[in-house]
């Protein structure tokens, strides 16, 4: 390309994201933890009554986690969800009820061409990223562990 | 003899201009809400209408424009002697499914949110070439449809940026006759693939932009036209983004377009109802010509217009390969008959 051409067009690039209506990152912040906030105290609720029914601890934490998954489902089938997330970005992403709405957002996306070729293929589209890396990465620290720990020695 | 029709080096000067002898839209209930609701021949009251995949619902909004406007014109299928369609799907699926239904032999296209351009262009060369009387021209879009091809899945929670575009539902089609009434095609400039190297498909008006300055003062220069000889300059769907740095790059060529200049994109949605930087897609430069500008200049309220529907020629694989984004706009005149 002409020299005059790309330093017209690299100027136009810069130009382009100079005028780029910038996010309010206060007001992005704020709204992130006050959804996130707010799904995890519905956890918290969740979580509570669970103790008072279950022996452990470990088995309450367990049955609130599926509870978060079902009423993520629930937001997401009845089209809460994704406003939630346009609300709160992060604050709707992150906790497990944001992982449970990548997946069922997905599945109800695709249910139209099939059981098998449509939302059993294309479930995991969004999810399918957090998976590979989580258990990558949880495999990468369990090395990491058993070295320091000397548990292949 | 031979005519020559070429003026300056992209530009075409029609012998016998066609006529747009007839036009109709059809809208979803998004658009329905919006500033132009008024000027829509139909407002379907959901985006599925009723049909089981919005796929379906696609093309039969296409098929319902081109049937409205047979219905306007009246005229039957058979008396059309080429069908000109395209949209934004795999395959131009929703073109040519409803050429299937309509027995009219068929030319689909692709230029993206730019195909009623591209498809009045190409049928105003069809009949001023004397190969046809009247020739059928649509194009939609649907923003269900277009999500899924192109981002994410809709009940996903994403929270879009200021310069993402909402893509239109919507369809409008045309009769291009030899032989009046209406408003006439008179020139066309067509224009070439520009690509200024962005490659943000969150941004598509930015990335269009340059494709709409570059094709605009091209006419200008091939036809010795001035932003003053026309009454309205119609973008496609540059958007609120997109508008700006278009007015920015005609600026920086010495054309001022000021109050002539409108996006079909930011028309067709009202600020509140939180479409982003405005609409996108091939139903909406379709939708509001065919709908609120025809319905403008039938009133008088405008004589002389030039419209730029721009398309973003990318599809999500290449941007995933990091790939820029080509894009592409063609000018169009048309005046009252």
């Amino acid at each position: 390309m002409d020299p005059k051409e790309a330093a017209k067009q690299q100027e136009y690039r810069d130009l382009v994201k100079a005028m780029e209506p910038k996010p309010s990152l206060l007001r992005n912040m704020l709204l992130a933890f006050l959804v996130g906030g707010t799904i995890c105290l519905i956890g918290q609720f969740v979580f509570d009554f669970f103790k008072g029914v279950e022996q452990t601890e470990a088995e309450a934490s367990a049955i609130t986690l599926a509870a978060m998954i079902f009423l993520g489902a629930v937001a997401t089938g009845l089209g809460v969800y994704d406003e939630l997330g346009e609300l709160g970005g992060a604050g709707a992403a992150v906790p497990i009820t944001g992982f449970s709405n990548s997946i069922v957002s997905a599945a109800m996306e695709f249910k139209r061409e099939g059981l098998i070729l449509g939302m059993g293929c294309k479930m995991f589209i969004i999810a399918g990223p957090v998976l590979v890396y989580g258990i990558l990465s949880g495999f990468l620290v369990g090395l990491v562990k058993g070295t320091l720990l000397g548990y292949f020695r | 003899m031979i005519t020559v029709k070429r003026q300056g080096l992209q530009t075409i000067q029609f012998g016998a201009p066609p006529y747009i002898i007839a036009a109709s839209t059809i809208v979803g209930p998004r658009e329905g809400e919006g500033p132009l609701a008024a000027s829509f021949d139909t407002v379907v009251p959901s985006d599925l209408y009723g049909e089981k995949t919005p796929e379906k619902a696609e093309y039969r909004l296409l098929e319902e424009a081109c049937q409205g406007a047979l219905v306007k014109a009246k005229l039957t299928a058979d008396s059309i002697q080429y069908y000109l369609g395209g949209d934004l799907l795999n395959q131009i699926v929703t073109s040519s499914f409803v050429a299937r239904q309509l027995q009219i032999p068929y030319l689909g296209l692709y230029a993206a949110c730019a195909t009623i351009g591209q498809g009045l262009a190409l049928g105003g060369m069809i009949i001023d070439g004397g190969f046809a009387d009247k020739v059928l021209v649509g194009a939609a879009s649907h923003y269900h449809t277009a999500e899924r091809q192109f981002r994410y899945p809709v009940e996903l929670n994403i929270q879009h940026r200021g310069t993402n575009q909402t893509t239109v539902t919507g369809a409008g089609a045309a009769i291009l006759a030899n032989v009046g009434p209406g408003p006439r095609l008179t020139r066309v400039t067509w224009g070439k693939v520009i690509d200024y190297g962005l490659k943000d498909a969150n941004d598509l008006g930015s990335a269009m932009a340059p494709a709409a300055a570059d094709t605009l003062v091209r006419h200008f220069q091939d036809t010795g036209t001035t932003p003053g000889d026309y009454d309205l300059i119609l973008t496609g769907d540059l958007a609120r983004m997109g508008s700006k740095m278009f007015h920015k790059l005609l600026q920086d060529a010495g054309y001022v377009l000021g109050g002539k200049h409108q996006d079909a994109g930011l028309l067709i949605f009202s600020p509140q109802q939180k479409a982003g930087a405005g609409g996108s897609g091939a139903g909406c430069i379709a939708s509001v010509l065919m709908g609120h500008v025809l319905k403008e200049m039938h009133q008088g309220r405008y004589h002389k217009i030039l419209i730029l529907p721009t398309g973003a020629l990318f599809s999500p694989l290449t941007c995933q390969q990091g790939e820029s984004i080509p894009c592409i706009s063609h000018a169009l005149v048309i005046e009252e008959g």
